[in-house]
Formats: structure tokens, C-alpha cells, sequence
């Protein structure tokens, strides 16, 4: 399965990756705060990632890893 | 397989931006084509004085700070007393094209062997939102709070096109990073511009359109949405002067 | 046997320059230090450096601060409108804690001012080069053979102590011709420069300069440990000349172009029969209050002489601390006082001694 890591404590939850993954996979977490007290992103349905790292591409803060199966 | 991940000239530390500005994606550009090339070790960064003043604790090559509108001055200093360095500044629109004009411009005059990553994003953002010397006509800011009014502060300065116009600039382009598609041209330029310089052929500029979501008012999303709609207009992306086309043209 | 050669001061000071190791400037043209540029435009190229001309003051002091900052000895020149310019770079490179030698060659002021020599910049020199709590090194020659002498010690201080070193002439000692000998200088034990910006080469950390600081705890800490510098400073290199202050009664306090007029007024009032000395500062900053003190132990009466309205003399009244008179004579606008004009300031006060 493809993998995408969030370095959780750095995101700012400013959701630029939600808006650009095309299988709509990502969200800003409604339940979680994080060091900073941002709702930081997640995925919702790893399964359906194709590793096509437009989510990376787009975070100001490069929290993102991606990883191809 | 790792398809993407921090890249090494960018140091692993938090970056102070606000969310959602298009800064910390820049700086990423920057830190990749250091590493696709390979220079970290011979490279010099000179931070402006702008909401990237901190730039310096955010790359892993030796940084200066320089004071507000002179890095082209400071790089100059650097590259012509050590000419192997790769040297590049980072500056905002108020540090470029305001207050540091005539560094810009004569680096650029000079044909300076440098790279310049320019951040145009039409506003102060470390003051806290005063109007630049690229805010859109019509743009509130705090010093233009009824609107940037073309007959008392003037036009926005077209950075790219006004400095193509001087046989010292090699190489110039106006890119954005609003989506992905435009955040990898935006790399490829990036990689050039530092390139340019390795292959000593001048100076390079890239012009980044740029969001400032926390002093536009804006969420991010509606800032990329702004930076589309309001930006791209007036600052059309593209090639301003590239003299390697201008052979392959001959 | 020494070599001499003939030079104007300007000259004199440029080509010392190279000979310590200098052999980048960057400078904008301004009357009367032209001749700096003009002559390393010349000389530089040919020993493998560069003279830039930058198209402002303020690009030539911060491409002075780029060039400091990968550790190159480099230096700029320029007159005092220009120097004004000059400001913001000279508290950055003071900040950033990198050397590097300005030239003053001082003309009438305020404003444009004249092109004449004058000393109305010393207060800017030596207190208020710019913003912030900083110093630069003030050294202010007196001849042509000091003109090289002084830009040499001013590379040597600079790369020391980490701080900029300025050396503050006027328009006379840059234009007049003397006999300079290169060779009169020795040189100094200098630091490794560890801090240097010009690519890690993967051998060490990164290094920043820079002088921001948003805690200010942090920044109180490094202007303290800047100012422990300074102290040592003060401590090591005060500079300057006694000329028949043994037995003087009162006692002529010059530097530059001004103490060779005050030493020919105390040969003039010594043969009137008035014992008069001089004491001329060779470092404006640091200055030499210890001597001056010391001389209040013996002297009637201190006479104060300089190209400006009255600016030197606050720190000579500092330095004798009410125990002595302290009188002021000076012209300026780029008006030179002759020998004679000072004795008859001299007789006025051997008047009131007497």
C-alpha cells in the first residue's frame, strides 16, 4: 500500500493539501489538536492513495513524506 | 519507495510562516535545487529583511542577514571576492522593489553572476500589512485602507518585465505556486536560475506570485484563489528573458 | 635604508592598503577622496583584486559587509556626505561583528557642505556612526607616511577584534605629497577567522551572520560581550603623540592635519618664551583619556584645536574632569587656522595664567 506520513506537530492545518488531492483522501482532523493547536491533516482512506504527491507539493511547511509501494 | 520528502539543504526545523503562506514552499524549491545540484557546500544564502528575515535559520548553507533592500549589494560583496560560491538571496516586494531598487537594478545592470528567488505576494507581511510597491490597484492594505488609488500611490512595478530590459539579466521569470502543476515549473525555474549561475552566465531572477493569507484577510484557499484571479492578470507568468532561447533562436 | 617614494595621501593610504592584504574596494566617488578609487582602479586589477564601483554609498558598504563576511580584508572610501550613507551598513557590519576598513576623507558640512578639509565629523566618528550601541576603531593620521602606516594598524585592529576601523583624514592629507616608506609597519599576530560565510565545504556547520536578534535577552548578551571587546580595546590600543608636554603650562590637544599647524604654534610660542606642549590623539576611538588626565596633573590650562565648531573638545573636558581649564579654538567650513592664529590663542591664555 502507498503511504503518506504527516509530521503532525509541524502542520498548521492550513489545508492546502486537502484541496489538491485528487482521490479527496485528506482531511483536517475535527477531533485532534496538535502541539500547536491546529487541527492538523490526516487521511482518511489510506488504501485509495496513488502516491501521486500533489498533498506534499503543496505544504508550506513540508510536513509530508510520501511513499510508493 | 520514497516519492517525496524534506529535501537535505532545508534544515529540520519548523518554519515561523503563517499557515497556509506560500513562503514555506518556496523555501522548499530553494532547498531542492541546492540538493539536486548538489552545492550545499558552497553555497551562500543572504536573507532580507521582510517576514523572511529568518530565512537564514531555515536553509543548511552558510546564510548572511542582510539589512532591508541591500542582499544584491551583500551578494555582490560575497560572489566577487569568491567567485566558486553559488550565491543566492531570497527578498521580499518591498525588499527587491522598494527600498533596495537600486541594488536590483544595478546587480542586474552589473550582470551579477547571482540568483535572486523574488517573493512577490503585494504586501508587507512582517509589519503587518502595509502596501508594496507591487499591491494591486484597488488592494486595501493598512497604508492604502480606501484602496491602492493609482493617482496618489502610483502603479504596481512589473518586476520581471522592467528588469528584462537590462543586457546584464540572463535569465528571467515570473512563476506562481497557487497549485502543483505550477509549484513544479516553479522548480524547474528555480533549478535554472541556480544552474545559470553555475554555467556562469549572469544574473537570474525568478518572481514567485506569492499568498499572504494572515494580512490579505483571506483563508489560505481563498488566497490561492486571490493570487489566480487578481495577480496573474496583471503579472502574467512567464519567460521574461531567457539568453539561451535567444540563441537557439538565432 | 629605508624606501621612500613620493605620494599624495590618498594614494599613500591606498597602496597600503594592498600591501595589507586588501585587494577588494568598493566605492562611489566623492570629492576629495576620488583619488583612493581612481588609484586602486589602476593598481588592483593588475594584482588579481577588484575595484568596483557601486552605484551608491549605501551598495558599497554592504557589498563591503558581503565581502567581510567570507572573511576578505576589503575596503571602502568616501567623504563625509557620504559617509552619512554609509551609516546603516557600518551598524550591520558592526552587529554582524565582521571587519573591515572605512576611509573617512572629511570635507565642510552640514549638508553638501564644501570640498575643503574639515574635522566636523568627529562626533559622527566617534560616537554616532549609526544606530544602535556600537563603535568603530577611529585612527587619524597626521602625514602621508601615516595615511599608509594607519590603514595597515586599521586592517590589523579590524581582524582582531572583529570590529570596523575607520580611518578619519581630510582633504589636506589626502591631496598633500610626502615621503612614505611601505615597509615602516609591522605586522600583528591576527586570529583565525572561523565565522566566515564562503560555503561550509561540508568541513564544518553552517555559519550566519547576522545581526537580529528577537529575544532580547540574546541581543543584551551580545552587545555586552561587544562591548567586553571594546574594553580590551581601550585597555591595548590607545595611540597617541606628546610633543613638549614635560614642562608645559598649557598644553595644545590636535590630531590630523590641525596637530602639524598647533606643532608649529608651540615652536612659535616656546621661542615667545610660553610653555606650551601638545598632545595629539592618534586614536580618536579609543581615546587617549589616561594621558590627558595625567597631563591635567602638571598643565595650567588645556587648548583644544580643530576643524569644526567645537566637538573634540567635550571629550577632552571628560578626560580632565573640571581639574583644568579647557579652552576651544577652531575654524571650519574648510578653513585651515595658521600657526599664528593659535598662538595668539595661546598668548590670550598665558595672559590669564600669567
Amino acid at each position: 500500500m502507498n503511504k503518506v506520513t504527516f509530521n503532525v506537530d509541524r502542520c498548521k492545518g492550513c489545508g492546502l493539501c486537502v484541496t489538491v488531492c485528487p482521490k479527496k483522501i485528506i482531511s483536517l482532523s475535527s477531533t485532534n489538536l496538535n502541539q500547536k493547536g491546529y487541527h492538523p491533516a490526516e487521511i482518511t482512506d489510506m488504501s485509495k492513495c496513488i502516491a501521486c504527491a500533489m498533498c506534499a507539493t503543496m505544504c508550506p511547511d513540508t510536513v509530508i513524506k510520501v511513499e510508493k509501494e | 519507495m520514497v516519492v517525496f520528502d524534506r529535501p537535505k539543504a532545508l534544515s529540520d526545523v519548523p518554519l515561523h510562516y503563517c499557515p497556509g503562506c506560500t513562503h514555506g514552499i518556496v523555501h522548499r524549491l530553494v532547498a531542492e535545487a541546492i540538493d539536486d545540484l548538489g552545492v550545499v557546500d558552497k553555497t551562500v544564502g543572504i536573507a532580507p529583511v521582510g517576514c523572511s528575515v529568518f530565512a537564514y535559520n531555515y536553509f543548511e548553507c552558510d546564510m548572511i542577514e542582510a539589512a532591508h533592500g541591500r542582499a544584491p549589494a551583500v551578494a555582490t560583496g560575497v560572489k566577487r571576492t569568491n567567485p566558486d560560491t553559488v550565491v543566492f538571496t531570497y527578498q521580499g516586494d518591498g525588499d527587491l522593489a522598494a527600498i533596495g531598487t537600486a541594488e536590483t537594478v544595478h546587480a542586474c545592470a552589473r550582470g551579477e553572476n547571482l540568483t535572486i528567488i523574488f517573493i512577490n505576494n503585494c504586501i508587507y507581511g512582517m509589519t503587518g500589512g502595509q502596501m508594496a510597491p507591487t499591491s494591486m490597484p484597488g488592494q486595501v492594505t493598512t497604508t492604502s485602507p480606501y484602496g491602492r488609488d493609482r493617482k496618489i500611490q502610483g502603479s504596481p512595478i512589473r518586476v520581471c518585465e522592467m528588469l528584462s530590459t537590462l543586457d546584464g539579466v540572463a535569465y528571467a521569470e515570473r512563476v506562481s505556486v497557487d497549485c502543483p502543476k505550477n509549484v513544479l515549473h516553479a522548480k524547474k525555474a528555480i533549478k535554472k536560475a541556480f544552474q545559470n549561475q553555475i554555467d556562469k552566465k549572469g544574473l537570474s531572477i525568478i518572481e514567485v506570485l506569492s499568498t499572504c493569507p494572515s494580512n490579505w484577510g483571506k483563508s489560505p484557499i481563498e488566497s490561492l484563489e486571490w493570487l489566480r484571479n487578481e495577480m496573474m492578470p496583471y503579472y502574467p507568468l512567464g519567460v521574461y528573458k531567457d539568453i539561451d532561447a535567444k540563441e537557439e533562436d538565432k | 635604508m629605508s624606501n621612500k617614494v613620493l605620494m599624495k595621501g590618498n594614494e599613500a593610504l591606498a597602496e597600503a592598503a594592498i600591501k595589507s592584504g586588501c585587494i577588494h574596494f568598493f566605492g562611489y566617488p566623492i570629492t576629495p577622496q576620488t583619488e583612493v578609487a581612481e588609484y586602486l582602479a589602476k593598481r588592483l586589477p593588475k594584482v588579481g583584486g577588484l575595484c568596483l564601483q557601486a552605484e551608491s554609498e549605501i551598495a558599497a558598504i554592504n557589498m563591503v559587509m558581503g565581502a567581510a563576511a567570507t572573511g576578505t580584508r576589503v575596503m571602502t572610501s568616501s567623504s563625509s556626505p557620504g559617509i552619512s550613507l554609509k551609516s546603516e551598513g557600518i551598524s550591520y557590519i558592526a552587529g554582524c561583528d565582521l571587519p573591515c576598513v572605512i576611509v573617512n576623507v572629511q570635507r565642510g558640512g552640514p549638508g553638501l557642505g564644501g570640498i575643503q578639509p574639515s574635522q566636523a565629523d568627529y562626533n559622527q566618528a566617534t560616537k554616532a556612526n549609526a544606530h544602535g550601541d556600537m563603535h568603530v576603531i577611529v585612527l587619524a593620521p597626521s602625514s602621508v607616511q601615516e595615511m599608509a602606516t594607519l590603514a595597515s594598524e586599521a586592517f590589523d585592529l579590524a581582524d582582531i577584534y572583529r570590529v570596523p576601523a575607520m580611518i578619519l583624514a581630510d582633504g589636506a592629507l589626502g591631496q598633500m605629497m610626502e615621503p612614505v616608506d611601505f615597509d615602516a609597519k609591522e605586522s600583528r599576530e591576527l586570529p583565525e577567522k572561523n565565522w566566515v560565510t564562503n560555503g561550509h565545504g561540508g568541513k564544518r556547520k553552517k555559519n550566519i551572520v547576522n545581526s537580529l536578534f528577537m529575544d532580547p535577552a540574546a541581543l543584551e548578551a551580545s552587545v555586552i560581550e561587544r562591548f567586553q571587546r571594546y574594553e580590551v580595546i581601550k585597555e591595548n590600543e590607545v595611540k597617541y603623540e606628546e610633543y613638549m608636554t614635560e614642562d608645559a603650562d598649557i598644553v595644545l590637544v590636535a590630531y590630523g592635519i590641525t596637530s602639524r599647524i598647533c606643532k608649529s604654534a608651540v615652536i612659535a610660542a616656546r621661542a615667545a618664551g610660553i610653555k606650551v606642549g601638545l598632545l595629539r590623539p592618534i586614536t580618536l576611538w579609543p581615546y587617549p583619556s589616561k594621558a590627558l588626565g595625567k597631563l591635567a596633573d602638571t598643565a595650567k590650562h588645556f587648548l583644544v584645536v580643530e576643524l569644526n565648531m567645537g566637538q573634540m573638545v567635550d571629550d577632552v573636558k571628560l578626560a580632565v574632569e573640571c581639574r583644568r581649564p579647557v579652552s576651544f579654538f577652531g575654524r571650519t567650513g574648510g578653513m585651515l587656522p595658521t600657526p599664528d592664529d593659535v598662538v595668539e590663542e595661546i598668548k590670550k591664555i598665558a595672559g590669564g595664567i600669567a
